[in-house]
């Protein structure tokens, strides 16, 4: 067995080649190997959140998954949503109506939104609630976050969502 | 934090992984949903020489009926768990136990068999299965082995698998009519370890008595425990009856060996578990009727 692993990982629907170690974090690859970084790191211990991307569409904390694990699949950052210098309607959601202070917590927030909003386009406030559970913000107190997230889930309402990513949904 | 150096191989087969692990002794670890290994890594509580990911093996996640039992692949995500009709509908403990392992993140990567067979006390699956006479099939070099959810938890992070062995199924009878299942747990946030968890399973006779009563308990012990003197005490007794389910929570109190930590006091813990398994008997019994 060699001591990297040679992995082709679809980012934002381009296909990204690296020659890897095993223990690299998904999370390291995305923000050191391929310059995303917006994708943050916070607790490094599965605990936070800011480090949540998709992966085959499926909201996930990328500090805790190998670069390995995402081989042959598809990933999506905070820099994969919208498109065409447009924000994506949960980033407008959170524009609108002040889903930030600080900010550290916001791109895994808005990547939980955007998977719920994608299996479930009208979600009650306990669904909104239960989905960021994940993630943790330690200025808005969350009130703003949720209404954040049902504005984009009206805005939905009133139009197709633009920026579908390339995941997959299963 | 980064990981202690390891070797990765991502076999395609239950076979092929199974002698991996049995080549390198006890020096090889199975990666599944790595919701536990990779945090263990990155803290090196864990240095395994290699790691044997199963999640390119196809066929290990499902949900379905058959022969008795409900069965369910050990690569089944626990996010899979939540979303089922069927789990809702008749299985309502592991349904409930689903929804609160970890966070939604967490859920959409962690498995059912690693929830399993990490064997962690704190760890929300283990009671269900107690509760629900549930049973685990293995796979390891010399073929299939079949356990008993009742002395598979060995102890703290151990189990009755050996080193070469794989969960590949976890397996609960399809309980009879005006049956339920409710596993109630408590937490002082979102993804913490269980305060006390329980998960209790009824079946009423004809008279609304308690026929069948499983109960287990979370995060009370070195690992998940089934309270058997607090189940017996039941048998026979309705969930309305006060004095018998307060004597089952008593019992599942003295059957429990909770550590005083920063989650709460031995004594707490203990109350805790008092309260819960009267509650969850109650609920239990109320989805039993409605035939849950």
């Amino acid at each position: 067995m060699s001591q990297t692993h040679h992995v082709v990982v679809e980012v934002n629907g381009v296909k990204r080649e690296a020659d890897v170690e095993p223990r690299l974090l998904l999370v390291h690859f995305l923000r050191e190997n391929l310059g995303l970084t917006g994708t943050h790191i916070g607790c490094d211990t599965t605990n936070c959140g800011a480090c949540t991307v998709l992966l085959d569409g499926k909201a996930v904390k990328s500090c805790t998954v190998l670069t390995v694990q995402a081989d042959g699949r598809k990933v999506t950052t905070i820099e994969g949503l919208g498109g065409d210098g447009k924000l994506d309607r949960v980033q407008e959601g959170f524009v609108a109506k002040h889903g930030l202070q600080c900010g550290f917590c916001t791109p895994g927030m808005v990547i939980s939104a955007y998977a719920l909003l994608q299996e479930k386009p009208h979600p009650t406030e306990e669904e909104i609630k239960t989905a960021i559970s994940g993630n943790i913000c330690r200025c808005t107190g969350y009130e703003s976050i949720i209404e954040s997230v049902k504005y984009a889930a009206k805005a939905g309402r009133r139009r197709k969502s633009p920026g579908r990513p390339s995941g997959r949904r299963s | 934090m980064i990981p202690p150096r390891f070797e990765y191989a991502a076999p395609k087969s239950i076979g092929e992984a199974v002698g991996l692990l049995k080549s390198r002794g006890g020096e090889a670890k199975v990666l599944a949903g790595g919701q536990s290994m990779i945090p263990l890594l990155k803290l090196r509580l864990a240095a395994p020489a290699l790691l044997v990911d199963i999640n390119r093996i196809e066929g290990l996640d499902y949900i379905r009926e058959s022969m008795g039992f409900l069965r369910v692949g050990a690569l089944t995500r626990v996010a899979t768990l939540g979303r089922s009709a069927l789990l809702e509908r008749r299985y309502g403990a592991l349904h409930d136990a689903s929804l609160t392992i970890a966070d939604p993140l967490v859920r959409n990567l962690g498995t059912v068999g690693g929830n399993i067979s990490h064997g962690d006390p704190s760890n929300d699956l283990p009671a269900v299965l107690l509760a629900a006479e549930g049973e685990l099939a293995a796979t390891g070099p010399s073929g299939e082995r079949t356990f008993r959810a009742e002395g598979f938890f060995v102890g703290t992070f151990t189990t009755a698998l050996a080193q070469d062995e794989i969960l590949t199924e976890v397996r609960i009878p399809v309980p009879p009519h005006r049956s339920g299942g409710v596993y109630l747990k408590v937490e002082q946030k979102v993804a913490d370890f269980a305060t006390a968890g329980v998960a209790v399973q009824v079946s009423l006779g004809r008279g609304s008595e308690c026929a069948k009563v499983g109960i287990g308990l979370t995060g009370v012990g070195p690992t998940a425990l089934k309270a058997k003197k607090a189940e017996e005490a039941m048998l026979g007794k309705k969930a309305t009856d006060r004095k018998a389910v307060e004597e089952a929570g008593e019992l599942a109190a003295d059957a429990s060996s909770p550590a005083s930590d920063i989650r709460g006091t031995e004594d707490y813990k203990r109350g805790l578990i008092r309260l819960l398994v009267a509650r969850g008997l109650e609920r239990a019994t109320q989805r039993a009727r409605r035939g849950a």
